[in-house]
Parts: C-alpha cells; sequence; structure tokens
C-alpha cells in the first residue's frame, strides 16, 4: 500500500496500510510515544483504502479491511480517517485474536491489581477509566484500556491493550481539562459514534503495558439515575461477560475455564452514577471496601 | 520474491522459513490470513525455526484450530442425532470428512459449514428433521430458495438458532444444471467409515470432489486451500496404496470429472511439489492460467488481478448453467439489485 506504520499496543503489533497519508501521519502522531521494535512481524493487517481508484481524490471515502473485514461495512470520509484506522484495529483483533480471552472492557491497575469495567457503550467505562488514570500523580492508577482487556486463559492475569483512548461527546471536555492539549488527537466531528477525540495514555501507562496485573474487581457501570450499588452474582456476571467478550466462543473450553475462574475469584458490582465524579468516587469506594 | 511465492514455497517445504527476514513474515501472513490457510501454515511450520513472535502467533492459531475442529465434529453429532434416528445416513463432505478421517490435511484446516451428502431420495426428509432439530433456513428471497432447490446441488443453506452454525445438505456435488453429472449414488453406495465412525467418500471419490469443487464449481476463491486439500490427501491415499492414482482415474472417468481432477493434480505438482506418477505428468498451456489466478495475491492479502478474478467468476457461472439459464438468472439477480 501507498503508506504504512507499524504499531504495537499491549501483546499485538499492527501493521496498517493506508491509500492515503492523512491517516497514517495522523496515527503516527498518537502512537509516537509507543515503543517500536521494526523487525517484529505484524500479527495483524489493517488496510485503509479506496472502493475505486478515482476515490482516492474525488470524494475520498475510506474503506476498512486487513486480515477481517465486515462486508457491507460502510466507509467513512477522509476526514474521519482516524476513527477508521481505530475501528480497523477493533476489528482485527476482536476476530483475529486467540492467546487471551477478549474482555469488551475498560481497565485499570494499582499495585499490580486490575480493576475491570464492562458496559455497552455510553455507560461511561472508558471515561471512568481515563479519568482514574489521569487522577493524583504517577505511580496512581495506570490505565490499562478504554477498549479492550486481555485476560491470560492460563494464569487469570489481565493484560493491557492501551490504544489511544476515544473519548466521545461529553466526556471530550471533561477529559480535556485535566489534560496537556499535546496528548490529544484532533477533534473528529459528528461521526457515526459522535465527536470523537482521542486521549495518548500516561507514558508510564504506556511503558508498562506488558504488565499483566491480577483482576480485583469488576464493575458493571451505568452512567445516569441515581447513585446505586448493587452486588452482582457470579452467573450475571458470566453470562455478561459472555456477551461482553468477542471471542469467548472461539476458545471453547479454555474460554469457559478462563471465566469462570474470573466471576468466581473477582467481586462483580453494578454500579449507577449520574456524574463522573460521583462515578470515581463510588469506584474508589468499592475498591478500597471490596477489592480482592 | 512475492509474499504469495513465499508462502507456498514454504508450505511446500521448498524454502527453508530460516531464510526469511523478519518482514518477509508479514506478507505472508497476511497471505496465509487471506486465504484462511494461517493455522495450516502453522501446523507446517512446528519445529521450525520462526521469529519469536511468528512462533507465539503460529501457536495461537494452532490451539484455536484445535478446538474449531472439535466444535466442528460436534455439529457433524449433532446433525447424527437428528437423522440416525429416522435411517438416514449421510456422508461427511470436505473439512469435517477429514477432521473426523483425520488425515494430514486437516492439521489446522479451517472448516466453516458443515457438509453433508445424503441420497437424493432422503433430502426432503432430512430437511424437516434438521428444521425440527433447531436449524432454520437463511435465505428469505424466494427466488433464491426456488433457486437452490430446482437447480443446485444442495438445500438452501439452514443455520441451527442456538448454535449459529450453518449446515449445507447436499444431495450431489455438482449443481444439476452442470455441464458435468457425477453419478452421486456410486459415491454414497461406495462411502466408507472413517475411524471417528462418521461415513466419508472414499479415497478416490473425496480427491474427485476436491477437484470438482475447486476447479468445476467455484471461481477459485479459496483456491490455494482446497488445492493443497487435494495435494496432501493424494499424497497420504497414494503413499497407503500404490494402485491409488489409477483408481482415482477409473473413478474421475465414472463421475465425468478427468480433466478437473487431472488440472488439479498438475497444479499440485506445479504448486506444492506433487509427485505425479507418468500418465499423469503432462503440460497444458491453459494451466498458466489457473496458476496466476491461484498466486493473484499481493503482500497485503489483497487481490491483485481483478480482471482475471472477474473472468474466474464468470467461468464458474458458464460451467454451472446453459447459456439461455444463465441469462434469465442474471437477469433475474440484476433487477433485484
Amino acid at each position: 500500500m501507498r503508506h504504512s506504520t507499524r504499531i504495537a499496543v499491549g501483546p499485538v503489533q499492527f501493521r496498517i496500510g493506508s491509500d492515503w497519508a492523512e491517516p497514517i501521519a495522523a496515527l503516527d502522531r498518537l502512537y509516537a510515544g509507543y515503543p517500536c521494535d521494526d523487525a517484529r512481524p505484524a500479527d495483524a493487517t489493517v488496510r485503509l483504502f479506496a472502493a475505486r481508484p478515482w476515490r482516492r481524490r474525488l470524494r475520498p471515502s475510506v474503506h476498512i479491511g486487513g486480515d477481517f473485514i465486515v462486508p457491507d461495512a460502510l466507509p467513512l470520509p477522509l476526514s474521519m480517517g482516524l476513527l477508521a484506522a481505530e475501528m480497523g484495529m477493533n476489528l482485527q483483533v476482536a476476530l483475529g485474536w486467540r492467546r487471551h480471552m477478549l474482555l469488551h472492557a475498560s481497565a485499570v491497575a494499582k499495585d499490580g491489581r486490575a480493576l475491570i469495567m464492562s458496559g455497552e457503550s455510553g455507560s461511561g467505562k472508558s471515561t471512568l477509566a481515563a479519568l482514574l488514570g489521569e487522577k493524583g500523580g504517577e505511580g496512581d492508577w495506570r490505565l490499562m484500556g478504554d477498549e479492550f482487556t486481555l485476560i491470560d486463559p492460563a494464569a487469570g492475569d489481565a493484560f493491557a491493550f492501551p490504544r489511544a483512548v476515544s473519548l466521545k461527546n461529553d466526556a471530550i471536555a471533561e477529559v480535556a481539562a485535566h489534560v496537556d492539549p499535546v496528548r490529544l488527537g484532533p477533534l473528529l466531528a459528528a461521526t457515526p459514534k459522535g465527536d470523537i477525540r482521542h486521549l495518548i495514555p500516561r507514558a508510564s501507562a504506556i511503558a508498562a503495558m506488558h504488565e499483566p496485573a491480577r483482576p480485583a474487581l469488576l464493575l458493571f457501570p451505568r452512567f445516569g439515575g441515581e447513585t446505586a450499588i448493587e452486588p452482582m452474582g457470579e452467573g450475571e456476571a458470566f453470562v455478561r461477560l459472555t456477551e461482553a467478550s468477542t471471542n469467548y466462543v472461539a476458545l471453547g473450553e479454555a474460554g469457559f475455564a478462563a471465566l469462570t475462574r474470573l466471576v468466581r475469584e473477582t467481586p462483580a458490582f453494578g454500579i449507577s452514577y449520574p456524574d463522573s465524579a460521583t462515578g470515581i468516587a463510588l469506584v474508589e469506594q468499592l475498591w478500597a471496601e471490596t477489592a480482592r | 520474491m512475492s509474499a504469495v511465492r513465499t508462502f507456498v514455497d514454504l508450505l511446500a517445504a521448498r524454502r527453508a522459513p530460516a531464510t526469511l527476514l523478519a518482514r518477509d513474515w508479514d506478507g505472508v501472513i497476511g497471505v496465509a490470513r487471506s486465504e484462511a490457510m494461517l493455522a495450516t501454515l502453522a501446523y507446517r511450520l512446528v519445529d521450525a525455526d520462526v521469529p519469536r513472535a511468528v512462533a507465539a502467533l503460529f501457536a495461537d492459531q494452532r490451539a484455536a484450530a484445535k478446538v474449531a475442529q472439535a466444535q466442528a465434529l460436534w455439529e457433524a453429532e449433532m446433525a447424527r442425532r437428528a437423522l440416525a434416528p429416522a435411517g438416514i445416513e449421510f456422508v461427511l463432505l470436505k473439512g469435517a470428512a477429514y477432521a473426523a478421517a483425520d488425515m494430514a490435511c486437516a492439521a489446522g484446516r479451517q472448516i466453516g459449514d458443515l457438509d453433508i451428502l445424503v441420497l437424493a431420495s432422503d433430502i426432503r426428509r432430512a430437511e424437516n428433521l434438521l428444521l425440527k432439530a433447531g436449524w432454520e433456513w437463511v435465505k428469505s428471497d424466494p427466488y433464491d430458495d426456488a433457486y437452490y432447490r430446482e437447480h443446485m446441488h444442495e438445500l438452501p443453506p439452514m443455520i441451527h438458532k442456538v448454535r449459529d452454525r450453518m449446515i449445507d445438505v447436499h444431495h450431489t456435488i455438482l449443481p444439476r444444471t452442470h455441464r458435468i453429472t457425477p453419478d452421486a449414488l456410486a459415491l454414497m453406495s461406495d462411502a466408507v467409515k472413517s475411524g471417528s465412525g462418521y461415513a466419508v467418500l472414499n479415497p478416490a471419490d473425496m480427491a474427485c470432489h476436491c477437484a470438482a469443487h475447486m476447479l468445476a464449481d467455484g471461481d477459485l476463491q479459496g483456491g490455494l486451500r482446497n488445492l493443497w486439500d487435494f495435494h496432501m490427501m493424494t499424497r497420504e491415499f497414494a503413499l497407503a496404496d500404490a494402485g491409488y492414482w489409477g483408481k482415482l482415474d477409473a473413478r474421475a472417468d465414472l463421475h465425468g470429472l478427468r480433466a478437473p481432477v487431472h488440472r488439479a493434480a498438475r497444479l499440485a505438482r506445479d504448486l506444492y511439489g506433487a509427485e505425479l506418477p507418468g500418465e499423469w505428468d503432462r503440460q497444458d498451456p491453459a494451466d498458466a492460467w489457473f496458476r496466476r489466478r491461484l498466486l493473484a495475491r499481493d503482500d497485503w492479502g489483497r487481490v491483485t488481478d481483478p480482471l482475471l478474478e472477474q473472468a474466474f467468476y464468470i467461468r464458474s457461472h458458464w460451467l454451472r448453467m446453459p447459456p439461455a439459464m444463465l441469462a434469465r438468472h442474471l437477469w433475474t439477480k440484476w433487477r433485484k439489485r
């Protein structure tokens, strides 16, 4: 392909090719601080391409492809090329990665123990993880990721996938208030997923991205409504996490064993919160009182 | 050298993995994934000297393929439980058959749908039993449904509503309207029991079906994998039975599949280094087009020759149905766009 770059996020080495220079330049800026081993072969390939040669220049629209393709997925305008790259990377991991059980969940870690937050889009799991990751000084919470948390089927440890955090809509202003503007990507306005702006994780989080953390607390946040904490049984947590995993079925018995162990060994709660400050306070309270 | 060439050379053991540069692996892995053969390569290079990251990826692929095969064989068991009580016998085809018979080509082979063959006289009952056991139709379009029933060699595909797995129930191995009409009754009656207890096609018929599927029915999508199946199974069968190639010849004649079977053998020789007996070891200038189609992938896993791809697509339809019917079919499909 005309333009390409290589990015390593957690255990996954990506190779990303594009028909246009812009998405690659934007990626290179966001991922400049990530470790890069040029000699390491890629686990996953992402392609950003024009369906017809003239669509490179004439109303350019970015199709997302690679090792795995979603048939009939709609292309994005070139101005949203960075979002296309992010979706392409997610797609390859979601459908292709087999070394770990993938949870569609955000996570932060402290003292080698992980807080895992799972929820649908809009639950606030990304925002909570991003805010926790920015809280206090270095050495407080480590951001592990806002999209995927990887569980090692053999040992049960959580591994990080700290891609650039995808902040959406109101969360953009909320998080931007706490961080140096150089750590923010360009504003992608009015995308199919709303307004998006990427946040580069702290250097310490990137440096520690290969360090495992022991799952210590499972939260299922829900943004909006009265403040509430509901303990969640193993069965419900199990079912919710099977739905949050993109490769649970493909892993077969190993996936079942890993998930069973995770919900048996890790306390789980559903939490509702009206605003992020309350959410953070709830999380810190539960961490202090119940985390294993 | 192009990645797809390197990939084929690695499968054929013409090239030592240690001679690849680190960066060569990107293209090889990309091509292997595009051909749904990454786990096959992982098994092929299980003890080879490869970079650490590649070894880790290969180990993932082998483990995942094992789980996927167990799941595919479970689907076969589900079909058996649905059909056997009513006395309907079936023969496993393609990937599930190779796994059930524990053949060399099954190592790492991706298995998509469950393909089974039943007697044409059993097909309505088989369909009803599967519907009762939880499978349901996928195609909602009445034209597609009628098309399958009138002209194809299989029922419209069904999917299991709980397990989300597809089953293709065949009554023969090429479309009814195809220029070639294999002897479906002979395929069924001469099937053999595999070690796992499931019936599979006998060794000659299995290679006939593989070649027919690759060269007489499809447009060579996934051709490298089908050719790998053909290569590995004929090698395995010929090692076990010195008279295998002669039997394959006779059986190919019976089914009218002499040309595709011989072409598959020549392509397996050209790409994977198969050793053929004298009377098979010929040259055909037209093979070059097939080789070109099979190798038309760039280092990013993309098809490099869209015109050639289109030509093979048209060819597949040309073989499948007579011209007037093809025109009518394309017209109907076009109006539905």
